[in-house]
């Protein structure tokens, strides 16, 4: 099928589609089409074999722009039409752009069993914490007391936690970027498309309209290298301005404390090393949530398993080992009887 | 071509006795609770009748419940047979034999029975608190409660007991080979040969099981019972001659069977690979099982998280080039909906299975009905179009199911397929097909940039280009959002819409130039009366039209398959008759759109109990119209 096409290096511009952007001027989505332009680009995958696969809401208007296959789905349903499609084309790259109304709130139960079935598909969910293409009602992860046209005394919904489920539902891979860290997500698109199985990436992204600045306590320039924590494989969870706080595990309690280096007699040996692979960490990590804990971002979690299209094809394959079945002889297989 | 159906005692005039010496074909109505193995019980002796070369129709009726409790008579489950050395079309209106197996399998059933038919009771099975529990005030063996029957009253369970003892299986695997004592003593009342059920007993348990070989023992002992005990001349061996039938190789074939190879071989003549996707439901999910063991035939399974995810997953196969098909029941059905609208804006291709139930909502799950005719051809959000076809019997469904791929990938559309409880469940015999016999309709994929938009189309068919992911040079983008005529890119254009709308109805209007037109199963194409029925009521209206013009009658009986669209000729073709009469197992939904596409006084037959019409009940219906006249 994939006809070999000479592999001139392709741009960032090569996978823009011709189609005008239509979200609103200053939405957080440019920055992270534009990440993503890139990191195709960067990536060296060929436009024809990527597929962008969305459901409902402004961020699933992303795969108008880009130059790849693209399909604009039905609300919520996403995980299940790029399951259909990764089941009968496991050679695709796969890509899902879903929002926090669509996977969390209808899509919730699609989301949960893409992920627990570790299909191999590159899920995003851009988290703006509101429903923005319906004008503003609050969304499954608005915060308690948002205000919104469904909620003018304020929501009294709790919240639900994008990373916190994906690790529920035992992905195998758990990221968070911000939308303008482009070159943070360039490396969690990468990371997420070599990671065989169902990976999940939680992109916070700003809604300019409708929840301008909800994010402001961990993103805006002054606080953030005091309150982002960039966690990566092997290297310890230090972070602040003066590089001198981090994460220690509090064996009386089993949780997280942010300690300051130098401070109460903490050292640098007490702080935690991030490994990837150890999913008690990854579940400490999932859960903080500033403003008392930093915002912890990149790979929080990965641990490969064998993919749910890949068992599957090994089963049709086995069956079919020994040759393509012949209906004329399924069919008379068993008693059957002649008349002349 | 298949074998249909029949009732022996529709073949007498009006009101004339049948003469008992009048075996032509035999209803035998086996039940008994539902863990005592009627339904294998049924489906083994229907087996055995197949290969002595009789017509056949069979009608499992079960209850939802995998096992009631005991004794009672929601936990009844029947399976009904009837076979003869004519062709049979139908169950059969009114079992002659029935052989209840405890009192409430009894009480359910005996009713049913046929004047002057037999009954055949498991005394050891009617003790005073089982004939309680089944609602009888008094035992019915005493009170003349059977007095209308002939009454056979043995021990069976203490049979069983008896013979399964010696292989020391326990007191519970030991009643259970009941009903291998009853198919045993059945199989020779009728002369059948047990040979297949001694394989089916081989295969399933092995030469050395313990309770393999009390059935075995079981299902001899019924036999032998038949042949040493001094039985009423009633019961003695009665032979079935062979029905004369088209030449060629036999099988029997459920509904299920039928269309999961239909969907298999439509695949194969389109050159594609199939994805089923599909939720578990009643009665749709044998379709599951039997593709899910048909890997080797390019068949792929998923069992997802529920019906919309089925339907999606569906979608993204057909979207990923594969042959996407769903498969389900009602409520099933009902939950796709938005999903089979994604499938008809992004035209792409799509079977829909419905195994039609009782409803509305959970309504009767194991019962069968005709009432998703409305949600197959309308029940959608805004003007979507597809087409819909039917089945009207266990064999014809592999050939629905072709002729369902060959209009979703010829044009690009989502189809949807009517079978129902009674067409899944129910087996006949059948002339298997050839795939020989079947011309090949190959796909063809987009594979050149020149000129190409996804919405670029076929002037005849109207269908879109299918092009895949994977081909370079044709990156596109679809949706649900409504798309531009000339560039397939998201349009809010005014005049757009109404062009695309037209053209999506249009697309599915012009299938009607590629179908038969309907044509007239028996009868003249004008007169007095035309019986017009769809999907799984082809025996009885078959059967009652045909006895009914056999006594002077002048009615004619229309078989629908393509409800949507119609065939041309339909509208034509109706008004030809003074009356039309529709009979359906549904509240009208059949009738109510043939009076709005054609503007005909028809009038319905219409029955929503959850069994199969009766071939007396059409014949009831015939002779109203003729008397109304």
């Amino acid at each position: 099928m994939n006809v070999q096409v000479p592999a001139e290096k392709l741009t960032a511009k090569d996978f823009a589609s011709d189609q005008e952007v239509r979200w609103c001027p200053g939405c957080g989505d440019y920055a992270i089409l534009k990440a993503m332009h890139k990191s195709l680009a960067d990536m060296g995958v060929r436009p024809e074999n990527t597929v962008f696969i969305s459901g409902i809401g402004c961020s699933s208007r992303f795969p108008y722009y880009m130059a790849t296959y693209g399909f604009h789905t039905i609300h919520g349903r996403a995980p299940a039409i790029a399951t259909g499609l990764k089941l009968s084309r496991p050679e695709l790259d796969v890509w899902m752009v879903t929002g926090d109304g669509d996977a969390l709130s209808i899509g919730g139960n699609h989301l949960f069993h893409a992920l627990r079935r570790n299909i191999d598909i590159n899920i995003l969910l851009f988290n703006n914490e509101i429903y923005g293409l319906t004008k503003g009602q609050y969304s499954p992860t608005s915060r308690v007391g948002q205000r919104s046209p469904s909620t003018p005394m304020g929501s009294v919904d709790s919240p639900a936690e994008a990373c916190v489920f994906a690790l529920g539902c035992n992905a195998r891979f758990v990221a968070r970027g911000i939308d303008v860290q482009a070159k943070e997500l360039g490396e969690l698109f990468s990371r997420a498309r070599a990671h065989k199985g169902a990976s999940f990436v939680e992109i916070i992204q700003n809604c300019i309209v409708y929840n301008d600045a909800a994010f402001a306590g961990f993103t805006e320039k002054a606080v953030a290298a005091d309150m982002q924590l960039h966690v990566k494989h092997g290297e310890k969870m230090i972070f602040g301005k003066e590089r001198n706080k981090g994460l220690k595990l509090n064996t009386q309690t089993f949780a997280l404390d942010v300690v300051t280096i130098g401070e109460n007699g903490v050292t640098e040996a007490d702080i935690l090393v991030h490994d990837e692979k150890n999913k008690v960490i990854a579940g400490l990590l999932s859960g903080l949530r500033p403003p008392r804990f930093p915002e912890v971002l990149g790979v929080i979690y990965c641990d490969p398993a064998p993919s749910y299209e890949t068992a599957v094809a090994a089963q049709d394959a086995a069956a079919r080992a020994k040759g393509p079945g012949d209906l004329d002889k399924l069919m008379r297989a068993g008693n059957t009887w002649q008349v002349t | 071509m298949n074998l249909q159906a029949d009732d022996i005692r529709s073949g007498a005039p009006d009101g004339a006795p049948v003469p008992k010496s009048d075996l032509d074909a035999i209803v035998v109505r086996f039940a008994g609770d539902s863990g005592d193995g009627v339904q294998l019980l049924g489906s083994q002796f229907a087996q055995e009748t197949a290969l002595v070369g009789n017509s056949l129709a069979t009608f499992p009726d079960f209850p939802a419940e995998i096992r009631a409790p005991t004794g009672t008579t929601y936990g009844v489950s029947a399976f009904q047979i009837n076979f003869g050395s004519r062709p049979v079309k139908t169950a059969g209106d009114q079992p002659d034999v029935l052989v209840a197996l405890n009192p409430a399998a009894l009480m359910v059933n005996y009713k049913g029975l046929r004047k002057g038919g037999l009954v055949i009771l498991d005394s050891g099975a009617f003790k005073d608190k089982d004939i309680k529990r089944a609602g009888f005030t008094v035992d019915p063996r005493t009170d003349g409660t059977l007095k209308e029957f002939r009454v056979m009253e043995i021990d069976i369970s203490a049979q069983a007991l008896e013979v399964a003892k010696p292989f020391g299986v326990s007191q519970k695997e030991a009643l259970r080979t009941k009903n291998l004592w009853v198919l045993g003593l059945v199989s020779w009342m009728y002369d059948r040969e047990l040979k297949s059920t001694m394989e089916y007993i081989a295969r399933k348990f092995g030469a050395e099981d313990p309770i393999g070989k009390a059935n075995l023992a079981a299902l001899n002992a019924g036999h032998a019972y038949g042949e040493t005990h001094e039985l009423s001349g009633d019961v003695a061996p009665v032979s079935v001659p062979s029905v004369k039938v088209e030449p060629g190789t036999y099988r029997l074939v459920s509904g299920a069977e039928s269309l999961a190879w239909g969907l298999a071989a439509g695949a194969q003549l389109a050159g594609l690979e199939l994805v089923l996707a599909s939720y578990p439901i009643t009665p749709s999910s044998p379709i599951l099982h039997i593709l899910a063991r048909m890997k080797q035939y390019g068949v792929t399974t998923f069992q997802a998280e529920d019906e919309i995810a089925a339907c999606c997953a569906a979608i993204g196969a057909s979207y990923g080039g594969k042959l996407g098909v769903t498969a389900s029941s009602g409520p099933g059905i009902a939950l796709k909906t938005e999903a089979i609208g994604l499938a008809i804006g992004t035209e792409l291709p799509l079977v829909v299975v419905n195994t039609q139930r009782g409803g509305p909502s959970t309504g009767l799950p194991t019962k069968t009905e005709q009432s998703d005719l409305f949600i197959a051809v309308f029940g959608r959000n805004a003007d979507a179009p597809m087409p819909v076809i039917a089945s009207r019997s266990p064999g014809d469904c592999f050939d629905v199911a072709i002729e369902a791929v060959r209009l979703a990938t010829k044009y690009m559309t989502p189809v949807m397929l009517l079978s129902d409880g009674y067409i899944a469940n129910a087996a006949e015999p059948w002339l298997i097909p050839s795939m020989a016999d079947y011309t090949p309709f190959k796909v063809a994929f987009r594979k050149d940039p020149e000129g190409f938009h996804p919405f670029v189309r076929d002037e005849k068919t109207l269908a879109r280009a299918w092009a895949i992911p994977g081909t370079p040079g044709l990156m596109h983008r679809i949706g649900g959002i409504e798309r531009d005529y000339n560039s397939g890119n998201i349009s809010y254009d005014a005049a757009n819409h109404q062009k695309m709308t037209d053209t999506r109805a249009a697309k599915i209007n012009n299938i009607a130039d590629d179908i038969p037109e309907q044509s007239v199963e028996i009868g003249e194409a004008k007169g007095k009366l035309a019986v017009v029925g769809w999907g799984s009521t082809f025996g009885p209206i078959n059967r009652a039209v045909a006895n009914m013009r056999a006594k002077g009658h002048d009615v004619s009986h229309i078989h629908i398959r393509h409800i949507w669209p119609l065939p041309r000729n339909l509208g034509a073709l109706l008004k030809s008759y003074e009356k039309v009469l529709i009979a359906e197992m549904n509240n009208g939904q059949m009738l109510q759109l043939l009076r709005g596409q054609y503007l005909v006084d028809a009038k319905g037959l219409l029955k929503v109990s959850g069994q199969p019409l009766k071939i007396s009940e059409v014949e009831d219906a015939i002779r109203a119209q003729f008397a109304s006249v």
